[in-house]
């Protein structure tokens, strides 16, 4: 139900006073209101929730933490603790 | 999708869980509040991976699940009224009331309509004005801001024929309940990670310091709560109680200021009701009274609605983490998604309905 998804903001226009924006999501297209993300640009991803969008996806967090995870992954690897290992333990 | 598939990546999350078994040096019950991350632990066997190093149970975090039985029998008052167009979000519809669900009500004529967004409903309420249309309002922190610019919207649009049935929950009040519990076992919590885009960490501080637990925001992928997890078990075994944020991605910490202001102009808190577990005092959210006008409960006189929920159902205890679904005598057979006996069982978010979906094959029904 607090599923919110991230999606990529194609364009922007203004409604009857409302900001929304054309977000793509994978090859999906759907109208989402931006009015509580009076920052977001083209080109930005935000997280939409019921056809709202309540954040703009922080690039530099992300990858900054994506690298330490993603070197824990390797780390569990050269530990011999993958997929098999971890099933056989 | 960006920022979606990279946190399925199965190294990522096999290097966590290694992690998470090496720094565990007892078993540690944690709590998930949310149904969302109920239902990726179990569809990625996220607990099975984990072995003895972690306990999780799960918290009352489905909307759907705690959204009270009067409320839902209001509903269906509602849907029977001939001139009252009832709008709700897909999953409402099968949840059972006393006597019957919307989905029924819909089959014999009542005007039931699903919606993904609640704009869509005031669009509706705005081409149909010979119509009252009635958005069945559920969710916590983080549905509550499309709601309240639902009712912001339709008043700019002078709409007399627009109304909220709201069913608002807040999920620190809950914790809290949980952790005052004498039988409380959740030694640390992953908080809700979409409810905190909305609200912030501020008021989940307060708790890790006042009850001296260890909570960290996560997300909702598996390698998003494999991480929450991680950070959890290491401030166990380090003995911190601080709030840590792993999903910064989305979550600042002060959290959306602009969804913030439209939840205070619209709503007020509020003591509400949980399915199965009971009222809990200022865990819930209602329309001010300057919104009067287009809160369904006043304007159809709905307030004297009143009702008993069944005895069997153990929803209480699964809710508040004491049992888990399996505990359950009716479990698999008097209770099952088709024929749900309370509420974990009817969302595909509940406790219930996720360990009959990826974990039955562990019950002899």
């Amino acid at each position: 139900m607090c599923l919110a998804i991230p999606g990529k903001i194609a364009e922007i226009q203004e409604n009857e006073g409302v900001r929304t924006g054309r977000v793509l999501f994978g090859g999906i297209a759907r109208q989402a209101c931006l009015d509580f993300v009076p920052e977001a640009r083209e080109g930005d991803y935000v997280m939409v929730h019921v056809g709202f969008a309540i954040s703009v996806v922080d690039r530099e967090q992300a990858e900054r933490t994506y690298a330490l995870l993603e070197s824990m992954g390797v780390l569990g690897e050269e530990l011999g603790v993958g997929a098999e290992g971890a099933r056989s333990s | 999708m960006k920022y979606l598939d990279e946190y399925r990546d199965a190294k990522i999350a096999h290097g966590l869980a290694a992690e998470i078994r090496r720094r565990s040096t007892r078993p540690w019950v944690l709590m998930e509040i949310c149904g969302g991350q109920t239902h990726t632990l179990m569809r990625y066997g996220i607990d099975e991976l984990l072995g003895s190093s972690v306990e999780l149970v799960h918290g009352p975090g489905c909307p759907v699940c705690v959204t009270p039985l009067e409320m839902i029998d209001r509903a269906n008052a509602l849907a029977r009224l001939p001139e009252v167009t009832l709008v709700s979000y897909g999953d409402m519809l099968r949840v059972p009331g006393s006597e019957t669900d919307l989905f029924h009500i819909k089959a014999e004529g009542g005007d039931v309509r699903i919606v993904y967004s609640p704009t869509d409903a005031v669009e509706l309420a705005r081409k149909e004005r010979g119509r009252q249309v009635v958005f069945f309002a559920v969710g916590f922190e983080t549905t509550a801001p499309a709601h309240a610019m639902a009712v912001l919207q339709a008043e700019r649009l002078g709409l007399n024929n627009f109304s909220l049935l709201v069913s608002h929950v807040l999920v620190p009040p809950a914790i809290r309940m949980l952790l005052q519990s004498p039988r409380n076992r959740v030694q640390g919590f992953i908080a809700p990670g979409h409810v905190c885009t909305v609200v912030g960490v501020g008021e989940y501080e307060e708790l890790a310091r006042e009850f001296r637990v260890p909570i960290v925001v996560g997300g909702f992928e598996p390698v998003d709560l494999l991480d929450a997890i991680r950070l959890l078990v290491c401030q166990l075994e380090e003995g911190r109680a601080e709030v840590e944020n792993s999903y910064a991605r989305s979550v600042q910490y002060a959290g959306n200021r602009a969804a913030q202001l439209a939840v205070e102009r619209v709503f007020e808190v509020t003591d509400r009701k949980w399915r199965g577990v009971g009222e809990i005092s200022s865990s819930g959210l209602r329309l001010k009274p300057e919104f009067a006008a287009f809160d369904a409960e006043r304007v159809f006189g709905l307030e004297d609605v009143r009702a008993e929920e069944p005895s069997e159902c153990i929803s209480a205890e699964v809710l508040l983490g004491h049992k888990k679904p399996m505990d359950c005598p009716a479990f698999g057979t008097r209770c099952t998604p088709e024929k749900p006996l309370g509420a974990p069982m009817v969302s595909t978010e509940g406790a219930c309905a996720a360990y009959h979906q990826y974990r039955r094959h562990l019950v002899t029904l």
